[in-house]
């Protein structure tokens, strides 16, 4: 009799109100098995993880551990059979040391007032760090530390929680490329030692050079999965892509022109050292897709000049637009719909009426005294142009649901008659009928003329609406597609940092 | 208006309780001394209260009153200053202080309550030296009755102090409610954020909110100053930012930023001054006079918060 897999999730399933996220998914982890895990966004890669961390039930399936049946309804439970995960954003306290963030809630206690064992804790937490390749004191803080350092702490206390599995979510997005080579050499060590790994990474580089398998889940199901000796870049795009898109696109019905926005060398503080440089037409719907954490929405901050360490040119209409000043862009008629909606689309605190008019509110003002009647006209104007459902223009904004939100933010800029209109995002966590609203919106505005970009991580979303896609990868545009080649391969090869021989370089006319 | 209506409620109460008890509370010499101290803790209490919508805090005004009192008194009579010179000092500073403030808030990016705090003792400290750590006054006035006039005379039998907040509160309420800079430090004090991406020059907002406190600390300087008739440098208006930060949060300020009305801090400071009256009225030993206030604030943020659950759970119901 064969000695079971460290870890069997069978037939799991889940579903969210209006998505089936996971359907009927399988995966396995032999002991000291390191496995990939790829797909797109929204593939189901990271449901799957939160429910075998506790976060989510799943709705159907079996999830064993060494052939025991478990059920793992908190973080807690996962903790017990020895799963441990490092996220993307660490977990860490940076105001503490290394010790204490290791043996955090877990502290040796000392003396009848229980105060914490110092040297024991020092003591114990050195072995781990040696174990790892740390060359850092337990008493350092973790402030003092780079960011690969406070990710090697996170997994020494996962070592600490005796791990035999450890689930890494983007390990390398924040690495520079000797750090990744570290970690990736790391993985493997850890491997021999008999804990196994399963690595989400959308670097097909690194999960080529570190996995004994690559699972694939697209579309919250499980695509195919490669050996070790299978692993080669282009099956696993191949598996990821390579499903069929009903295509709700509507060509633009404006005239355009082309290269009313330039946008040459602009070098964002996130990425100084890359230059993006790009065009986009009068009445055109520039697609930008990517996969997260490639920049996308640092060029849009830059665009608006709300990232005051960029730099580069951007010309409208062949007037130069001055950087990291976000009156003098929205003077020019450049919005943006940011990402985070509640925490820099809208005040949330305050009413629909007073939303729509923040940023337009002179004009409603004269003698600087604002006219609420003005006000209230246009945000009505707004609110059946837009159809936002609320009981009325006085309704907070916070007790709109997701989708009436995003329209209220788009409502603010529409009033000002937009020459750019930046999306990013725009229709994350809404649900489908608001979604086919927004974009019919979107397409509108593109007819009157606007320029529009739009930041999306659904590969549906981009091939659906786009004109064009530019594809982004580690900060920079890595190729721009013409409607007729965009594809879901041809996008997904240039957003892992491959090459298409459809795709123009970015700044190219 | 309907959130101030619960503390509005509180004052009448408490006033009629009074009255009850000791109808000397309504004789007039005690509304009008009652009138004149609403008006000194009223003008700076504003400009507290905007800067509490930013969400931020002021430590630093009493001793602004210390420095500018002394300033003020030496300058009329020790160095014979015309006396529209001297008044006009007298707001300046504050308001280039308020600026200093705002600066380091906004540009330094060095948290309100540090700032101002060091204020507090940087202004106390400089007052007293130099006044030489000696007791200021104004004498007879003379060269400058007018002033003391404005200051502490009456205009309609009211005492000045009570007309000269009739006159801010009034522009402070187009200002506030009514108008796009009012409109922007709710906004920012809100949600920065936001309104930053909205296009609106934030730090700006900010730091104007610490000049418009620092020029009617200024204002209520002058006033109290005149009203004291003696400033010692050590104690003259100490503690009183805490009464401001207290009416303000009587009258619907959060601390947190994006709240509070003109109407509610002008309540919040009649409730605290007709409380301090209310003690000396009813034999209520004066030692305990903090001690009643403390209790008072607490009460009034208790109430409010359950008013406010209750008002949350009532629109989820609907």
């Amino acid at each position: 009799m064969t000695t079971s897999p460290l870890l069997e999730m069978r037939g799991i399933a889940k579903r969210f109100p209006g998505v089936v996220a996971l359907d009927d998914v399988n995966l396995e982890v032999g002991r000291g098995e390191v496995v990939a895990l790829c797909g797109e966004n929204g593939a189901g890669k990271s449901t799957l993880m939160k429910i075998l961390g506790g976060v989510y039930q799943p709705d159907a399936g079996e999830i064993r551990v060494e052939g025991q049946p478990v059920r793992i309804l908190k973080v807690t439970d996962a903790m017990k059979l020895g799963i441990a995960f490092i996220h993307q954003e660490l977990n860490v306290l940076d105001n503490l040391d290394v010790a204490a963030n290791v043996f955090l809630g877990r502290e040796p206690l000392l003396g009848p007032f229980r105060l914490i064992d110092q040297k024991r804790i020092h003591a114990d937490t050195e072995p781990y760090l040696k174990r790892l390749g740390l060359n850092i004191s337990s008493r350092t803080r973790l402030d003092r530390l780079s960011l690969a350092q406070q990710q090697m702490v996170e997994i020494a206390k996962a070592l600490s929680l005796n791990a035999r599995l450890i689930i890494m979510d983007e390990p390398t997005s924040s690495l520079t490329l000797s750090e990744t080579e570290r970690l990736l050499a790391l993985v493997r060590e850890l491997s021999q030692q008999g804990v196994s790994v399963i690595y989400i990474s959308h670097r097909l580089g690194e999960v080529a050079l570190c996995a004994d398998r690559v699972v694939v889940l697209r579309d919250g199901r499980n695509a195919g999965q490669l050996k070790r000796d299978e692993i080669l870049h282009d099956r696993i795009v191949s598996l990821m892509v390579g499903r069929e898109i009903k295509s709700f696109y509507v060509e633009s019905a404006a005239r355009r022109v082309a290269g009313f926005l330039q946008v040459r060398n602009l070098r964002t503080g996130r990425y100084p050292a890359r230059a993006v440089s790009f065009d986009a037409g009068k009445g055109e719907i520039l697609g930008f897709a990517g996969l997260v954490g490639a920049g996308r929405s640092e060029v849009a901050k830059a665009i608006v000049g709300l990232d005051r360490a960029a730099t580069g040119d951007i010309k409208l209409g062949g007037e130069s637009v001055p950087v990291g000043n976000p009156r003098a862009a929205i003077r020019r008629g450049i919005y943006l719909v940011p990402e985070d909606r509640r925490g820099e689309g809208l005040v949330v605190g305050m009413c629909v009426r007073e939303n729509i008019t923040l940023p337009s509110l002179k004009r409603f003002a004269p003698f600087n005294l604002i006219r609420r009647d003005r006000e209230r006209k246009t945000a009505e104007e707004q609110m059946v142009s837009l159809k936002i459902k609320a009981p009325g223009a006085e309704t907070l904004v916070l007790n709109l649901s997701g989708g009436n939100q995003q329209k209220v933010v788009l409502g603010k800029w529409l009033a000002m008659n937009p020459k750019v209109m930046i999306l990013d995002e725009p229709t994350r966590g809404i649900d489908v009928g608001a979604k086919a609203e927004i974009y019919r919106l979107m397409r509108a505005l593109a007819g009157q003329g606007t320029v529009i970009l739009m930041i999306s991580s659904d590969m549906e979303e981009v091939l659906h609406v786009s004109d064009r896609v530019a594809v982004m990868h580690e900060g920079q545009i890595t190729g721009v597609l013409e409607r007729a080649d965009c594809t879901e391969e041809n996008i997904m090869q240039l957003a892992v940092g491959g090459t298409v021989a459809a795709a123009r370089a970015a700044d190219m006319n | 208006m309907k959130k101030e209506l619960g503390i509005l409620t509180l004052l009448i109460l408490l006033c009629t309780v009074t009255a009850v008890l000791n109808p000397r509370f309504i004789s007039a010499p005690n509304l009008l001394n009652l009138a004149n101290s609403i008006g000194l803790f009223g003008i700076f209490s504003l400009g507290l209260g905007l800067v509490i919508i930013t969400g931020g805090i002021d430590l630093s005004v009493g001793s602004v009153f210390a420095l500018t009192g002394v300033l003020l008194a030496m300058a009329l009579t020790e160095w014979n200053w015309p006396w529209p010179l001297a008044a006009a000092m007298a707001i300046a500073i504050p308001t280039a202080l308020g600026w200093g403030n705002g600066w380091l808030i906004t540009r330094l990016k060095i948290q309100p309550f540090v700032v101002t705090l060091c204020g507090l003792l940087l202004y106390r400290g400089l007052a007293r030296f130099i006044a030489n750590d000696g007791t200021k006054g104004f004498g007879n006035a003379e060269g400058f009755e007018m002033l003391r006039d404005l200051s502490k005379g009456k205009l309609l039998g009211l005492p000045m102090p009570f007309v000269i907040l009739i006159v801010i509160t009034v522009i402070l309420w187009f200002v506030l409610h009514r108008s796009t800079y009012g409109r922007y430090l709710f906004a920012v004090g809100r949600n920065e954020e936001a309104t930053r991406f909205s296009g609106i020059n934030t730090r700006l907002v900010i730091a104007s909110s610490y000049v418009v406190a620092g020029g009617l600390t200024g204002i209520a300087g002058i006033l109290l100053a005149f009203y004291t008739n003696s400033i010692s440098p050590s104690n003259h208006g100490s503690f009183y930012e805490l009464y401001g930060i207290a009416a303000a949060v009587l009258g619907g300020c959060s601390l947190r930023g994006g709240e509070g009305s003109v109407i509610g801090i002008i309540i919040g400071t009649a409730l605290f001054q007709v409380l301090q009256n209310v003690v000396n009225l009813l034999g209520i030993p004066s030692s305990l006079n903090f001690t009643v206030m403390g209790a008072v604030v607490l009460i009034g943020v208790l109430a409010d918060q359950i008013i406010q659950k209750r008002a949350a759970r009532k629109q989820l119901r609907v």
